[in-house]
């Protein structure tokens, strides 16, 4: 079926759907009293929300055996790398105009701050690799352990998020428990016996369906 | 079962290719259409601002006849009344600043009473309507919130001395403790336990007598509104903003340092005092700077939020960074 190409824009601009309704509320002054505070949580928000999904991606298609939501991992984890990009930006730029001094103290003085910009940075690898070019180049068992980084990034982000909030850590807690899914099903289909990996279809062919 | 030959299907009944076409991109465009009005959907339930509710109908906004431009805090203007009454930490209702207005709109604030009592000559139970004849002015303040936002806030209030003079506290008093309602009915959060409900706040004897220190029972000119307080909230100027307790029904005067609500969720990052202080770090954040609500930068944070040389004298000696 060529409706993969299809589903690929689908995926693409529906992601783009967040940015599109935040730039939109920016635009008519609807964010709030606090316009800068809102834009950093949204787009943190959506960073995890991002790296959830991609996280997602191969459980749903063991589950399923619907091969070709694959296809979708690469722009998903894009995405997110995206999002966290931005959560940064407006950090550096609209929190900390740039001040190179006031940052480095907020890295050294705050945990929070630097487990966020940490698992931001192990993204910048994946990012860079995520090219067919550079997958052949580092050969799919390489590029393959490289990207469990992923794992570590996610880890990451979440505490961050859980360590910023002053007393209501229901939503972090949310995201924990969603992510301690999706990492315990990788457990589980390491460690049994019964439920084996299937191999990465990252060929060309497209699967029936 | 009759099985068509080819030459049996009517040229007529092919669809034409053209035609094929156009539905599938009319497919697409619905796919398109339907799958981006879904995720706007969710992002609306689950990430976009609540607007922004203003003044009761009909009114316009209070500062935009009344206030004039600067109130007397040189080159600083009053915060709108819609940012005042729609971004509070107030979290009976709400964890969310933004959703507290909506939660709260519709807290039942008559009767009321106040209860003053403890180590006082006469204790007393006050109805509202009795503190609201005391005289009321206008005090506008900065409020600076812990979280590293603040405001200009033209409140209405009385000083709480004057208060606490009617029930003539004994010799013994040290302490000043504050407690909001407690009712899960009408402060719906309170069925939840991010908080050890009801609120407590405290004050030394000298901070509640402070002339700075008030009782406020409006902002702009208006009674006060269930986001910000509602019916009679502490304002103490030079501390951050979750020392000024909300919704009071209690007042005690005490001879020990009573608890409080913040420090005993987190002891090391709420200090008793809670004083304004650049040079005292939040365990997890700065305090050397705030973003004013209205303005795009932030602006350096001012010892006693500004108010130094009225209450520096009451904290004379001492350890600051100890007495956080």
């Amino acid at each position: 079926m060529k409706d993969i190409q299809f589903r690929k824009i689908l995926v693409f601009v529906n992601s783009l759907v967040p940015l599109a309704l935040l730039g939109w509320d920016a635009y008519r002054q609807r964010l709030g009293a606090n316009p800068l505070e809102f834009i950093t949580r949204t787009t943190g928000t959506l960073t995890l929300l991002f790296l959830l999904i991609s996280l997602a991606v191969t459980p749903l298609r063991k589950l399923t055996g619907l091969q070709w939501l694959i296809r979708f991992r690469r722009m998903l984890g894009l995405y997110a790398f995206f999002y966290g990009f931005l959560h940064l930006a407006t950090y550096v730029w609209f929190d900390k105009s740039f001040q190179m001094r006031d940052i480095t103290a907020d890295v050294w003085q705050r945990p929070f701050i630097a487990l966020g910009m940490l698992s931001f940075f192990l993204m910048i690898p994946l990012a860079v690799t995520s090219t067919d070019r550079m997958i052949k180049r580092l050969g799919g068992k390489r590029w393959a352990r490289l990207h469990k980084l992923v794992y570590v990034s996610a880890i990451g982000g979440v505490l961050h998020y859980y360590m910023l909030v002053k007393a209501d850590t229901r939503k972090p807690l949310v995201f924990a428990l969603l992510l301690a899914l999706l990492l315990g099903y990788r457990l589980y289909t390491t460690y049994s016996g019964r439920l084996k990996a299937r191999p990465l279809s990252i060929s060309k062919q497209t699967p029936p369906g | 079962m009759l099985i068509k030959k080819p030459d049996d299907i009517k040229s007529s009944e092919i669809t034409d290719e053209r035609l094929y076409m156009n539905r599938r991109l009319f497919m697409r465009g619905a796919a398109l259409a339907a799958s981006t009005a879904a995720t706007g959907y969710l992002y609306q339930k689950l990430l976009a601002p609540e607007p922004q509710r203003l003044t009761p109908a009909g009114k316009a906004e209070p500062g935009t006849q009344a206030a004039p431009k600067s109130w007397g805090l040189p080159g600083e203007e009053a915060t709108t009344y819609a940012d005042i009454t729609n971004y509070n930490n107030f979290y009976e209702f709400d964890t969310n600043k933004t959703s507290v207005a909506r939660r709260a709109a519709n807290f039942v604030t008559r009767p009321w009473t106040v209860a003053v009592e403890g180590l006082v000559n006469k204790p007393k139970v006050f109805d509202l309507e009795e503190l609201l004849r005391f005289p009321q002015e206008d005090r506008i303040y900065r409020l600076r919130c812990v979280e590293g936002w603040s405001m200009v806030i033209p409140w209405l209030g009385f000083p709480l001395s004057r208060l606490l003079a009617e029930v003539e506290p004994l010799g013994k008093a040290q302490f000043v403790a504050f407690e909001t309602l407690y009712d899960p009915k009408r402060m719906p959060n309170q069925k939840s336990d991010v908080l050890d409900w009801p609120y407590v706040e405290g004050l030394r004897l000298d901070e509640a007598m402070h002339p700075l220190t008030i009782l406020a029972s409006g902002l702009y000119g208006e009674p006060m509104p269930p986001q910000n307080g509602a019916p009679l909230r502490l304002v103490v100027p030079w501390k951050y903003g979750f020392k000024s307790i909300k919704s009071i029904v209690k007042i005690r005067l005490v001879e020990r340092l009573p608890p409080t609500t913040w420090n005993k969720a987190a002891p090391d990052e709420y200090g008793f005092f809670s004083n304004v202080n650049p040079q005292v770090n939040h365990p997890r954040w700065s305090q050397a700077t705030e973003r004013r609500i209205g303005e795009f930068g932030r602006r350096p944070t001012l010892l006693f939020n500004g108010y130094a040389e009225q209450v520096g004298q009451m904290y004379a000696g001492m350890d600051l960074k100890y007495y956080f």
